[in-house]
């Protein structure tokens, strides 16, 4: 993977947010682009790019991206389905909407479905505890999931990629 | 007991937008100070103020404004910390969504106190819609003088970068934040040195609650002495209470400090009381990481006063009987839900979000959310619940950072207060399968007064 002209703009941007030598303060937003560019996870090439971008050495890189939930260093379903599971969505449910996705999807937790389309993960407090059950969906969290929620999104999604 | 200094117009349409929020009366703060006060002359209101970090500590803002140090030619940092990630809290999210520009306003009131000419909000990874929408408030605030060189021809000059987390609790400990804003793993540094002595960069910084922020404009619109008026006692001002679980109207609340516990979850102006007409089993009051309160203990305290929503009566009977305001974070369960689950649930999350510096915490949160597990799931022993208890208390005070504590409490709490059926589940390993303990049989007895 490599970033296109304006994504290369957008990293400059980022970097110049910071005093002059502290370029490695874009490391999480630059990791966030990448992880987009790359069709949602990051994998040793990119992270090593996204190292040369930086000027930093290839382990800061790793060390970073494996600490943080929110990159993945396998590769995922073009739709990913983060599910809230801590306390507050727990009791609403949080363990039936998972299984129904499971169900629905055809798939176990971290497998992608056959289209490469969806893929599933359950994951700690998003921070919707009074809109629950819930999950995050791109850029966007998808609240009060009901199972009809669930095949709608689902729909919604296939129709998106064009099946 | 209405009265709403935040949240007061985050209802208006188009407040999101400079113009609206200009229209509503927005920026005189910012306007106000720095105009007409001194950097030091805002922290001395912040100080009447008597406002507590918002964040879950409750620290007086203006006293940790007034430690940053000063040194000549270094620079300053403010931080905003929006990385909310406690179980039960969402209200920074709702602040932030609803009327972005109060907490653009609070942060140049507030950079302009300490001296700061960048300051950075961090804002956890999972909010990455409320990015844009921080960054179109600064870049209309900019455009309108609000932001960059020479603010309103004062001299004054600051920069706002909205910067994104990862997805980690931990980095809402303001170290560990730091650490990450610098592009490093969330590990939480060894204090001292403070921040506010060696902060971001090595700079002299001041890591603060987004609603904390936040509540600087209402402190010089109406000055710290008229806003120590609202609340009570050391609680001052107003508070946001995220309210979630069993309840009728889950949402983000904005109250005056002081009012009942009682009011709070059975009012329909709050939470509108139990759904589906249940009984009261519990409350976690602050977050996750407090402790949680049986019925009977949480609209009254031990010796029978009335208990409100303030630092001083969550806290009141300390953890034997009382528990914390913490974040605000107010999690309700009814007679069906079960305490060992929770427990079990939230003691996973610790073990998840725990960066694994501290053996006590790394260690720790694994084995009881492995105890958790198997009381859980009908395999448990009673020597569980005691080992649960040793190693709760053993993590407790000996990490790093507070995450150790907080992993602790709601075990020790659970276990003080829910502790027949903890042991109910060992008796009953296949009815605990199968149905919920229900309400706890041994109400509380308030302890006489006797000796004292």
């Amino acid at each position: 993977m490599k970033f296109n002209e304006t994504e290369l703009k957008e990293v400059e941007r980022l970097a110049r947010r910071y005093p002059a030598g502290r370029q490695k303060s874009a490391l999480l937003p630059v990791l966030h682009l990448a992880q987009v560019a790359n069709g949602n996870w990051l994998d040793t090439d990119t992270m090593d790019y996204v190292a040369s971008l930086l000027s930093i050495t290839n382990i800061e890189v790793y060390e970073v991206a494996s600490f943080y939930s929110m990159f993945n260093l396998k590769p995922v379903g073009k739709y990913l389905f983060e599910v809230c599971q801590t306390g507050p969505c727990n009791i609403q449910g949080a363990k039936d909407i998972i299984a129904y996705i499971e169900k629905k999807l055809g798939v176990k937790e971290g497998e992608v479905t056959a289209d490469g389309l969806f893929s599933f993960k359950r994951v700690e407090c998003l921070g919707a505890c009074g809109y629950a059950p819930m999950l995050q969906l791109g850029e966007h969290f998808k609240e009060h999931l009901t199972p009809e929620k669930i095949d709608a999104i689902v729909d919604e999604h296939r129709k998106k990629a064009g099946l | 007991m209405s009265t709403k200094l935040l949240l007061d117009k985050a209802h208006i349409a188009g407040i999101e937008t400079f113009e609206i929020y200009r229209k509503e009366g927005g920026y005189r703060a910012a306007e106000k100070a720095l105009k007409s006060m001194t950097p030091d002359e805002i922290t001395e209101e912040v100080k009447k103020s008597g406002l507590r970090g918002r964040g879950g500590a409750g620290f007086p803002t203006g006293m940790k404004w007034s430690f940053l140090a000063k040194p000549e030619g270094v620079p300053r940092y403010l931080v905003c910390n929006a990385d909310e990630s406690e179980p039960g809290t969402f209200k920074d999210r709702f602040l932030m969504e609803k009327i972005p520009h109060l907490l653009v306003e609070g942060l140049i009131v507030s950079s302009f106190a300490l001296g700061a000419n960048t300051a950075y909000i961090y804002i956890r990874g999972e909010y990455a819609w409320i990015v844009h929408i921080l960054e179109k408030a600064i870049a209309e605030a900019k455009n309108n003088g609000f932001l960059g060189k020479n603010i309103l021809g004062t001299g004054f000059d600051l920069e706002i970068h909205v910067q994104r987390g990862a997805g980690a609790y931990i980095c809402g400990e303001e170290t560990a934040l730091l650490e990450s804003l610098e592009g490093k793993r969330g590990n939480p540094r060894i204090k001292p040195p403070f921040p506010a002595v060696k902060g971001l960069y090595g700079c002299p910084t001041v890591v603060n609650n987004v609603e904390s922020i936040a509540a600087a404009v209402p402190i010089v619109n109406m000055t710290g002495d008229e806003y120590a008026k609202i609340g009570l006692g050391r609680s001052t001002g107003t508070k946001l209470i995220s309210a979630s679980g069993n309840i009728n109207k889950p949402g983000v609340y904005e109250i005056v400090l002081g009012l009942s516990v009682e009011e709070f979850l059975m009012s329909d102006e709050y939470c509108g009381g139990m759904k589906n007409g249940k009984k009261l089993k519990a409350c976690v009051p602050g977050g996750s990481s407090v402790p949680i309160l049986p019925h009977d203990l949480l609209f009254k305290t031990a010796n029978g006063e009335t208990r409100l929503m303030t630092y001083e009566s969550l806290s009141d009977g300390g953890f034997a009987t009382g528990s914390m305001l913490g974040s605000g974070g107010f999690i309700v369960y009814d007679e069906d839900q079960c305490i060992v689950e929770n427990t079990y649930n939230f003691t996973r999350f610790y073990r998840h979000e725990s960066c694994g510096q501290c053996s006590p915490c790394r260690e720790g949160t694994g084995w009881m959310e492995k105890l958790l597990w198997r009381l859980d799931n009908g395999q448990g022993k009673m020597e569980d619940i005691d080992l649960l208890w040793d190693i709760q208390r053993k993590i407790e005070g000996n990490t790093i950072c507070p995450l150790g504590d907080a992993a602790s409490w709601p075990v020790a709490a659970a276990i003080r207060h829910f502790r027949e059926e903890f042991e109910w589940h060992v008796t009953h390993p296949k009815e605990a399968m199968e149905r919920n303990y229900g309400l706890r049989k041994n109400i509380y007895v308030a302890p006489t007064t006797a000796g004292a």
